[in-house]
């Protein structure tokens, strides 16, 4: 495969399939490994198109400052991707963020914010409006709300999937902006009505959902419910377990938010054997485990690995 | 017949800071019902109008009830029923 620069090479990451974690030769689980996008993580589609978009709206041009509310991968992509085309970066992020995410933006340049733990992405989101807002001339991509976001994963992502295994039954992807199951799951809908779109969402500790009341909420603009067939809330334990599984019986290093979304797809492995049914069930490893090994997530014993992770934002 | 209902840290007021409580009913909206005369107030603080407020998710055993009934979901004994605040990822 040959490229003409980075940035041409986002994307047509592998599907792997999964014998050993496969309860079947009829119910078999794939894993799209998106942690093969140029800076390892699945946000280099959704960070692209939304950059080539405000390109191509006139709205971002070169020496232009872009800001970001991000957990960290999003940041990342575009900081890349800001790099090589000459825009600056401002990222508000969460405090609780693991340290390989601060480090790899400000190596590609990118500013950094801290918003408050409490309250999680909710905070960020929070204070990167308030700087739009004090800011005129900062153009805010706000994945939370950008159709470019989503449809990546429609133009990209989803037809990926169904031209490598047109057999497909169910898609499994984390919750976060919403962005990879709105676009996958409505491009795999139209092309084939009956499969199953499943969300699985991390289950933080307490502090993360550390609101003043419940109107403080915040569901992301691009979300529409219609798109999903249903939705998990995985705890940090489950995910835990799931990342290092997947490891140990498939030999993937993937981030924490990939075993999130693995308790969901055995979770729907079991109940299509249970059914008698025949399934294939794809599932996405949105990152690799590089950005989480200072969290500890990887040694000792899973109730150790899940005491530091408590409080932290894992996905 | 006990349900285990979790109780997120900003409806904990209601509970005398317990972070879970039991309460009892066959749907959703009969548990959330007994669980408003156990505790006074949580109530409307989680169902608006008839329909689960916007911003409040709640998980049967780990599945969205969105999904399976919303408020007419059936409840079984041992099953538990878990109340979050709706949160930002990405």
């Amino acid at each position: 495969m040959r490229f003409d620069s980075l940035i041409e090479s986002v994307g047509r990451t592998p599907l792997v399939g999964l014998p050993r974690l496969s309860p079947s030769a009829d119910v078999r689980i794939w894993a799209k490994l998106e942690d093969r996008n140029p800076t390892g993580s699945i946000k280099d589609r959704p960070a692209l198109w939304m950059i080539e978009q405000a390109e191509k709206d006139g709205l971002l041009t070169p020496g232009c400052t872009i800001l970001e509310p991000t957990s960290g991968n999003t940041g990342i992509s575009l900081a890349m991707s800001a790099r090589l085309k000459g825009y600056k970066l401002i990222c508000v992020m969460p405090e609780n963020t693991s340290e390989e995410r601060r480090q790899l933006l400000r190596m590609y340049g990118a500013e950094i914010i801290s918003s408050p733990a409490a309250g999680g992405s909710n905070e960020a989101v929070r204070v990167a409006k308030g700087l739009a807002a004090e800011h005129p001339d900062w153009i805010m991509l706000y994945q939370y709300g950008n159709p470019a976001n989503w449809r990546s994963h429609y133009e990209s992502t989803g037809p990926e999937i169904l031209d490598d295994l047109p057999t497909v039954t169910h898609f499994v992807a984390g919750l976060g902006t919403t962005g990879t199951l709105m676009g996958v799951g409505r491009y795999l809908r139209e092309q084939k009505p009956d499969v199953k779109i499943v969300a699985a969402e991390p289950r933080y500790g307490e502090l993360v959902y550390g609101l003043r009341n419940v109107d403080e909420g915040f569901i992301p603009e691009i979300y529409d419910e219609g798109v999903l067939t249903t939705r998990y809330s995985v705890t940090s334990a489950d995910a835990l377990k799931r990342t290092r599984d997947l490891l140990a019986t498939e030999g993937i290093f993937a981030g924490i938010s990939t075993g999130c979304a693995l308790h969901a797809a055995i979770g729907m492995a079991r109940k299509a054997v249970q059914d008698g049914e025949r399934a294939d069930i794809v599932f996405v490893v949105a990152d690799g485990g590089w950005k989480y090994l200072s969290t500890g997530a990887y040694e000792g014993t899973l109730d150790e690995a899940e005491d530091r992770l408590e409080g932290q934002l894992w996905a | 017949m006990a349900i285990e209902v979790r109780i997120p840290t900003i409806l904990r007021t209601y509970t005398d800071g317990a972070k879970a409580v039991d309460a009892s009913g066959a749907t959703l909206e009969e548990l959330i019902g007994d669980l408003e005369a156990r505790h006074p107030g949580i109530k409307a603080r989680i169902v608006d109008d008839g329909k689960l407020r916007r911003f409040v998710n709640i998980y049967l055993n780990d599945e969205d009830v969105r999904f399976l009934g919303g408020l007419g979901t059936p409840i079984s004994d041992g099953d538990t029923v878990t109340v979050l605040p709706a949160v930002a990822g990405g």
